[in-house]
């Protein structure tokens, strides 16, 4: 039995955000597991032919059909009995997940098959290249959204892929992270002991997408959900029954301040900028309760 | 002739990420180490390993340098120096 | 058993005896009846399968893949704007290596919508590495379908297999049906057992990114192996007619081809109405003759060289068109007699969008192909609506 589920001999760039969170994922779900992957970076740094970093059984197809393989290979053990033993996780970014990817995995949830898909989210399409996605955060500057003179960046808000989940009624749907590895792995345990259509969205912070040192990726992420801009929030059977309490929320400049792709927001002019990012923290705490309030 | 088109599990191991490292790798310096073990959960590649305090370390065969290591050790047990200097040594 | 019923239903019931593990599948007319008809066989629980209701084409074929690579037998059909919404996965199962069979209902492709039988959507697919077999009748689309499961598992083949039968045409149309007994499929048709699946007792990975230095080998391997289906499928015929007694499927049929001065090339149930056209010309003396192509990919150019070799003039129908080109079928067969004695070939394009063809079309081809060499003509213009 291998030490770790992903081996090391991955492509995946120094202090990878997505890297490190597959690793703890695969390393909570064990052997047992079936891994269905979206094109993106993970299934490119993990399986260069004629290797392959996962000690598991691992498929990769298209872009934006992870979830309905996955459908098929669930279907593929019920039929055969084997899913009482093993488990099938998929695997996908931004796209594969909230845009490209999202009737696939809807018609999964809609159709209820026993599959846990996660979402590794560095919010923007990072393998072809920094674009912008449904998931970029509103003033992010991305290739495809960049900023400029005339521009602050992506001008729309981030899609609630993990409300959409919830609409969907499905039985566990919550949010993960990788600056929170202990966390992310307990969330993983328990929804794969959960029969059903469940959803993990985990915040991985891209080290040259988001322009930070590699060193720092664990950093970073702990202070998107330490600003309330990423809520480490859990919904059961649509109802929200667990949260990530912040002791004092940090303003959300300590978080925006190290990464690159904000450094425009920082340029005098574009203070309504930062107000409006403090703006949507500010409404996630309140939304999901995320500060203890005094009893 | 049919190509093997599937690979086997692991066989990523065979491709040394260690030669990715130019500037800087991981010194554990095994004096305050307490043991939480944030180092193995945060490397990404999964190469750190130990088990008592003051027993942790990397496999520098694949160590890519990335730093995450020594940023979240609580005790600054580890120290990122420069590579010239380890091979020197 | 012989039984008078819909092309839908007997394809249904022929998937049924091969047992697929796993069917998944998205509602496009005229495929309709052939998924409805197997969820029923499944709620009656004649057929123990997980029947997957999938909310697109790119999901149903996505389905299959995911189900045949984690070991289950599987089963598809779509036609149309389906089949081409599906195209991406299509290409990425062939290149993949498995085993799929899916009937495309024949209709042709929007714009214009229209739901009519045509070729043009598998034929449009025809690059993508699946293997594509044209049925003349309701008879041959079931037995197709056993001889698909046969070829696409065999381990000197793995690769997906596309059973074609026109839309209304063979879908909606009743005819007199031999459906084989289970015992008799089961000597025809071994379990499925593929030697590579998504197993945890043995796990590897599928799918992988593969540079320049491997893309050129891998995708050749998969041409051989696409080609070497020119060889299995006269060995699946013949220990089809041994166990079923039967000829059915093949690469081509030569029909009245020994003495022909002039021969029609096709492909599908058209066929039925050139061998009638044929037979009334004979009776009038005429040498004619039809060539009738079942196996269009690979394309068994061995087998129409030799049956065409004595042949001075073909006309090549197709019911697809390459727009701005030739006919599909036509270029094909154009390119294999390049360099060869000379004749002349003719290439006609009719039938599009379910425009019908009737005896007095092929009458009419006759005619034409007497006339001077045509790469791209269209047959039955009309001269205004």
């Amino acid at each position: 039995m291998p030490e770790h589920f992903l081996s090391p001999g991955h492509t995946a760039c120094a202090g990878c955000g997505q890297s490190l969170a597959a690793r703890l994922v695969i390393d909570a779900a064990g052997p047992n597991t079936i891994i269905v992957n979206n094109t993106g970076c993970l299934e490119v740094f993990s399986t260069a032919y004629p290797d392959t970093a996962w000690e598991v059984p691992f498929i990769h197809s298209l872009f934006e059909n992870s979830a309905a393989v996955a459908s098929g290979v669930e279907a593929a053990l019920r039929q055969n009995g084997k899913l009482s033993e093993v488990r099938v996780i998929t695997q996908a970014g931004d796209g594969g997940t909230a845009d490209i990817g999202l009737q696939a995995l809807s018609g999964m949830w809609e159709r209820g098959h026993d599959i846990l898909s996660i979402c590794y989210d560095n919010e923007a399409y990072m393998n072809t290249g920094i674009q912008r996605s449904g998931l970029t955060p509103t003033y992010t500057s991305t290739t495809t959204s960049p900023s400029s003179k005339t521009s602050t960046g992506n001008p729309r808000p981030k899609k609630n892929v993990v409300e959409i989940a919830v609409a969907h009624g499905i039985p566990y749907v919550a949010t993960a992270s990788a600056g929170f590895p202990l966390d992310l792995q307990k969330k993983v345990k328990k929804a794969l002991a959960i029969r059903g259509p469940k959803f993990l969205h985990v915040h991985v912070p891209c080290p040259l997408g988001w322009r930070h040192e590699p060193e720092q990726t664990y950093q970073i992420a702990r202070l998107a959900v330490e600003t309330g801009l990423f809520p480490l929030i859990e919904f059961e059977n649509g109802k929200l029954s667990g949260r990530y309490l912040i002791a004092k929320p940090k303003p959300v400049e300590e978080y925006l301040k190290p990464q690159g792709r904000f450094r425009h927001i920082f340029k005098p002019g574009a203070e309504a900028a930062l107000k409006e990012i403090q703006a949507i923290a500010n409404r996630n705490i309140e939304r999901y309760g995320l500060v203890k309030t005094a009893v | 002739m049919r190509i093997k088109i599937t690979a086997e599990p692991g066989s990523a191991r065979n491709n040394k990420t260690g030669s990715w490292r130019v500037e800087r790798r991981p010194k554990f310096l095994q004096k305050n180490c307490i043991a939480c073990r944030l180092c193995v959960l945060v490397c990404p590649e999964g190469i750190v390993s130990g088990k008592e305090k003051n027993d942790f370390k990397t496999d520098y065969l694949y160590c890519k340098g990335c730093g995450l290591c020594a940023a979240v050790c609580p005790k600054k047990d580890i120290e990122m120096v420069p590579e010239e200097m380890e091979r020197k040594k | 058993m012989k039984d008078f019923i819909e092309g839908s239903e007997a394809v249904a019931r022929a998937v049924c005896l091969c047992k697929p593990g796993v069917i998944s599948a998205y509602p496009i007319t005229p495929q309709t009846h052939i998924v409805e008809g197997l969820a029923q066989m499944v709620a009656d629980g004649r057929l123990k399968s997980q029947f997957v209701n999938v909310e697109s084409e790119h999901s149903a074929a996505s389905v299959v893949l995911g189900a045949v690579a984690a070991g289950e037998r599987v089963f598809t059909a779509s036609s149309s704007q389906g089949l081409i919404l599906m195209s991406e996965v299509i290409f990425n199962i062939a290149g993949m290596r498995m085993p799929v069979v899916l009937a495309c209902v024949n209709r042709s492709l929007s714009a214009p919508i229209n739901i009519w039988n045509d070729l043009q959507d598998s034929i449009t697919l025809r690059d993508s590495g699946w293997v594509q077999l044209y049925a003349e009748n309701n008879q041959e689309a079931t037995d197709l379908i056993f001889q698909a499961y046969r070829l696409a598992e065999d381990s000197r083949a793995l690769i997906p297999v596309m059973v074609c039968l026109d839309g209304y045409v063979l879908s909606h149309g009743f005819e007199v049906v031999d459906i084989p007994e289970e015992d008799k499929v089961a000597q025809f048709l071994p379990p499925f057992n593929p030697a590579e699946k998504l197993d945890t007792a043995h796990p590897k990975s599928f799918g992988l990114l593969a540079g320049p230095d491997y893309y050129l080998e891998i995708r050749h391997d998969l041409h051989q192996a696409v080609k070497g289906a020119l060889t299995l499928i006269p060995e699946i015929t013949a220990d089809f007619k041994r166990i079923f007694g039967r000829d059915s499927g093949g690469l081509v049929e030569s029909y009245r081809l020994e003495d022909a001065e002039m021969a029609i090339v096709s492909a599908g149930s058209v066929c039925g109405t050139i061998k009638d056209t044929v037979d009334a010309l004979r009776a009038e003396g005429k040498k004619v003759g039809l060539l009738r192509i079942i196996t269009y990919r690979p394309f068994p150019e061995e087998a129409i060289l030799q049956a065409l070799a004595k042949v001075p003039m073909v006309a090549i129908l197709d019911k697809a068109v390459s727009l701005g080109a030739t006919g599909p079928i036509y270029a094909d067969l154009k390119a294999a007699f390049q360099g060869k004695p000379a004749k002349k070939i003719s290439g006609y394009i009719a039938g599009l969008g379910g425009r019908d063809i009737t005896p007095g079309t092929i009458r009419e081809i006759f005619k034409q192909l007497a006339g001077p060499e045509v790469s791209n003509q269209f047959v039955g213009l009309k001269s205004s609506f």
